[in-house]
């Protein structure tokens, strides 16, 4: 499924898929930087619920979302199935709690499509794309939208 | 830019002079102690000249016309022609002020300083001589001085075992260079015969148009000690004697001197004639024989030769020490420092997954992991010994600051340094200029009374700041002390009430008076003067110190002095923490911040409002606040009879008692910054790894409480975050 018929790059775009809650989500695969087994996060004192708290990245203190709460579910479990994407967002580095990574995708830009928008529930603004392979639905995340905003203070 | 080599050396003597502007500024603090002697001025001189020197190298005029004026008046005071008064002395001290400015402005390309003029006229008027005149004499002639050695003063020279000195001169003609041959293989041939001392002779090289690429300018004077006769030394040249005038002569019984001796009382040779010899060719001498090359006028020669042998060490141990340095961009100490610290906390993750597999004490991997554990703590050590810099320089600033503002004030003020060698971190010591500038200022301009007003008081007119450095348990206490008439509480008192930051009737201590002066918005001076009072007050320069990680304190006695201290942590990259636990969290507070702690009794707990506590301990009540509470990870206990309190100490003189589930234990850890992943966190200063990979959060009591709430008594209402 992941043949590619168009060589061409820049109409391409390579996702890494996960499953959220049995759903499937996806992000771009260049802001990826490392996918890590699950490790107990410290929590964080007046941190928002999403934020599980940080963990040791090879030395540097990296901040984890339950990407789970942040878009509106119940939390991730947290146990050795679940994964940890590591991802980079300009110069942000924040690690995103996932039940577990399934696949990886190679598509053509055209069969993205927008996500409609619906405004009873606040997953859809996380949502920037939607696509459909072999008949299941997956959501391409927004990451700017899902990390915490660094800028803010947390309370 | 970057690549021009120039730009580097450029670069490289701005550096040396501020280094010899500290040694100038060294050497004037000697004679104002009163000491007066030859080599103290002589490094006044030495300074001041080699800071022309290197500045007619590039062109700096303004620069070399100042540094030769001061450098002459300087000539002056070391001939002994002019004395020097206490004014004359702060005139050199202006002069060298104005000499660093002059410096400054020829690196950066600023103006020079307005006062430079009038300073040097000043100066100038000290010999009595007519400005103009002075500055033409000396000036095209770089020529290395004759320095007055005082060489009667030596000791009888000790009697040692003789060996012969030989006085060889070699001068190679055109043909030698022609025929393949090279004057530094012979150099080397001669210095294994015995120890020798190499001077190359370039005062006939002519002016560099004149040059001519294939004429043999260069000749070398050599003088060579050893058991060796002549014959020995003319086989060395076997080869080369038609194309080379060469000189062998013996110099009878004038070697009863020990080299070394002489050593110990020369000035670094180095300096003497540095000047002429940088760019000149005699490198060929340093290599093979450990002294420096120099030129050196006919009438010293004798005394330089008599030192003839002094081997390389006695060069360094000659007047002030100095040992070689390397500069190192500071990204990449910090690097280093980075990286020692993953390697700190690798090695912890490492004995603890060693002792999880049940090796036995006395196991190869176990002895082997602590001696790997004493490394990793010794290179820690070292690098952090690395960032770590003198305090020296900056108290050096402070020193013109007295100055400074001693002169604005019109007040007498004598300044003195203790423990200036003390080393703090680098960063530490940048960013603590600014607020000890403040602190200074404020000494002379509010701490010390007018000289009138001493006297009248019997003190002496002149008053005294000390400042001092020094480490105490782990932290360096920086002190600030003036022997002026103390805090003046009651106006203080009055000062806080009328700006409206207590109210009237309140009851204070008189340290909690003094504490009032770091308030915001306060400031003691009933007019504003031009130095102190412009509304950044002790506020500001207590900030300044807790973004350090330090504290600072006051003690006063009225009619007595002042003494600020301010305590520091030697580094920012490690601190010293205990590890505690507080609703299954690992956490660590600043050792700094803990003055003791305790296990509460029922006594201890006493109810405050409806859902706050207080503690009583020795004899004052300390709010007591849950920290799992505090934090969002629990809601506050039913009774906090049996809990661990610490109670930590703040930089405003509060105190507070904070429950914890256990102490740990007490260890350094390596603090990671949270800021730049994640943003500030209320009460948490920084993050640290522990032995177990884990993150721990460090943290900060005071910022902690000052958001808290304090709820330590369950009501009706939820309380849960």
């Amino acid at each position: 499924m992941t043949e590619d018929t168009l060589k061409s790059t820049n109409t391409e775009v390579e996702l890494l898929s996960f499953r959220l809650g049995g759903e499937e989500y996806s992000v771009d695969i260049m802001s990826v930087r490392e996918i890590r087994g699950w490790t107990r996060a410290t929590p964080l004192p007046h941190a928002p619920p999403y934020v599980r708290g940080v963990i040791n990245l090879r030395g540097t203190v990296l901040p984890v979302v339950d990407l789970s709460v942040r878009l509106g579910m119940p939390p991730v479990k947290g146990d050795a199935r679940n994964v940890i994407i590591v991802v980079q967002l300009g110069q942000q580095t924040a690690g995103l709690l996932v039940d577990a990574v399934s696949d990886i995708l190679a598509l053509p830009l055209t069969e993205l499509q927008p996500p409609p928008d619906l405004a009873a529930d606040t997953a859809h603004s996380y949502i920037s794309a939607l696509t459909i392979v072999e008949e299941r639905m997956i959501r391409v995340l927004d990451l700017a939208a899902v990390l915490p905003d660094e800028s803010s203070e947390a309370a | 830019m970057t690549n021009d080599p120039m730009a580097e050396i450029r670069a490289s003597f701005f550096v040396e002079c501020e280094e010899l502007l500290e040694s100038l500024h060294d050497a004037l603090g000697i004679m104002d102690a009163g000491e007066h002697d030859n080599e103290t001025i002589n490094v006044v001189f030495r300074a001041v000249h080699s800071i022309k020197g290197g500045a007619g190298a590039f062109g700096l005029d303004a620069l070399v016309a100042f540094a030769h004026r001061f450098e002459t008046v300087m000539d002056e005071v070391r001939s002994g022609r002019l004395d020097i008064s206490p004014d004359a002395l702060k005139l050199f001290y202006h002069a060298a002020d104005l000499l660093s400015d002059e410096v400054r402005a020829a690196r950066d390309g600023t103006d020079e300083p307005a006062e430079a003029e009038s300073c040097l006229q000043e100066l100038e008027a000290l010999m009595g001589l007519d400005p103009g005149a002075v500055v033409e004499e000396e000036e095209a002639d770089f020529q290395p001085m004759g320095l007055a050695f005082d060489f009667d003063d030596f000791a009888p020279p000790p009697e040692v075992e003789a060996a012969t000195v030989f006085d060889i001169r070699i001068k190679p003609t055109d043909a030698l260079y022609a025929s393949g041959n090279e004057p530094l293989h012979l150099l080397r041939a001669l210095s294994g015969l015995g120890s020798v001392e190499t001077r190359c002779d370039i005062d006939t090289i002519p002016d560099f148009a004149a040059l001519k690429p294939e004429t043999s300018y260069l000749s070398w004077n050599i003088v060579l000690t050893g058991d060796t006769s002549e014959d020995e030394i003319r086989e060395v040249f076997d080869f080369v004697e038609d194309v080379c005038e060469i000189d062998i002569s013996t110099r009878p019984e004038v070697d009863s001197f020990t080299p070394g001796d002489f050593g110990t009382d020369l000035p670094p040779l180095t300096d003497i004639g540095a000047d002429a010899t940088l760019d000149s060719e005699p490198a060929i001498g340093a290599e093979d024989t450990g002294t420096p090359p120099e030129p050196v006028t006919p009438s010293v020669q004798t005394n330089i030769s008599l030192g003839a042998a002094v081997p390389r060490d006695a060069n360094s141990s000659a007047g002030n020490e100095v040992s070689p340095t390397v500069r190192v961009d500071l990204d990449r100490i910090d690097r280093l420092v980075n990286l020692v610290g993953e390697l700190v906390i690798n090695q912890a993750m490492l004995a603890q997954s060693v002792a999880e597999a049940g090796l036995p004490p006395n196991s190869a991997v176990m002895t082997g992991l602590e001696a790997f554990m004493m490394l990793t703590r010794d290179i820690q050590d070292s690098v952090m010994m690395i960032r770590a810099q003198p305090v020296k320089p900056l108290f050096q600033r402070m020193a013109r600051i007295v100055r400074e503002a001693a002169a604005a004030t019109g007040k007498e003020v004598r300044f003195k340094t203790e423990g200036e060698t003390t080393e703090v971190d680098k960063t530490v010591i940048e960013r603590l200029a600014d607020p000890l500038t403040h602190m200074i200022r404020n000494a002379v301009d509010h701490g010390l009374e007018t000289p009138d007003k001493r006297t009248g008081n019997g003190k002496t007119s002149e008053g005294t700041i000390t400042l001092s450095a020094q480490h105490r348990s782990g932290r360096v206490v920086i002190e600030i002390t003036d022997d002026g008439a103390g805090i003046n509480r009651p106006k203080v008192r009055e000062i806080a009430v009328n700006k409206g930051l207590i109210p009237g009737d309140a009851n204070l201590s008189d340290s909690e008076i003094d504490n009032l002066l770091f308030l915001p918005g306060f400031s003691t001076a009933t007019e504003v003067s031009a130095l102190s009072g412009r509304g950044v007050g002790m506020d500001v320069v207590r900030q300044a110190i807790q973004a350090l990680g330090g504290r600072i304190s006051i003690a006063s006695t009225p009619g007595k002095g002042t003494i600020f201290s301010i305590s520091l942590p030697l580094t920012l990259a490690v601190l010293d923490g205990m590890v505690i636990s507080v609703a299954d969290e690992t956490m660590v507070v600043p050792l700094s911040s803990i003055l003791e702690t305790a296990t509460l009794t029922k006594e201890d707990i006493r109810s405050l409002g409806p859902e706050t506590n207080v503690v009583h301990v020795r004899g004052a009540f300390v709010p007591l606040y849950d920290l799992g509470a505090e934090l969002g990870y629990r809601s506050p206990k039913a009774c906090y009879e049996g809990d661990i309190v610490l109670l930590t100490a703040h930089e405003n003189g509060a105190r507070s008692a904070l429950v914890v589930d256990s102490i740990m234990e007490q260890r350094q850890v390596v603090i990671k910054g949270l800021q730049r992943s994640y943003g500030h966190i209320p009460g948490v200063a920084a993050a640290t790894i522990l032995g177990d990979g884990q993150i721990a959060l460090i943290l900060d009591p005071a910022d902690l409480v000052s958001t808290a709430s304090g709820r330590t008594r369950v009501t009706d209402f939820s309380l849960a975050g």
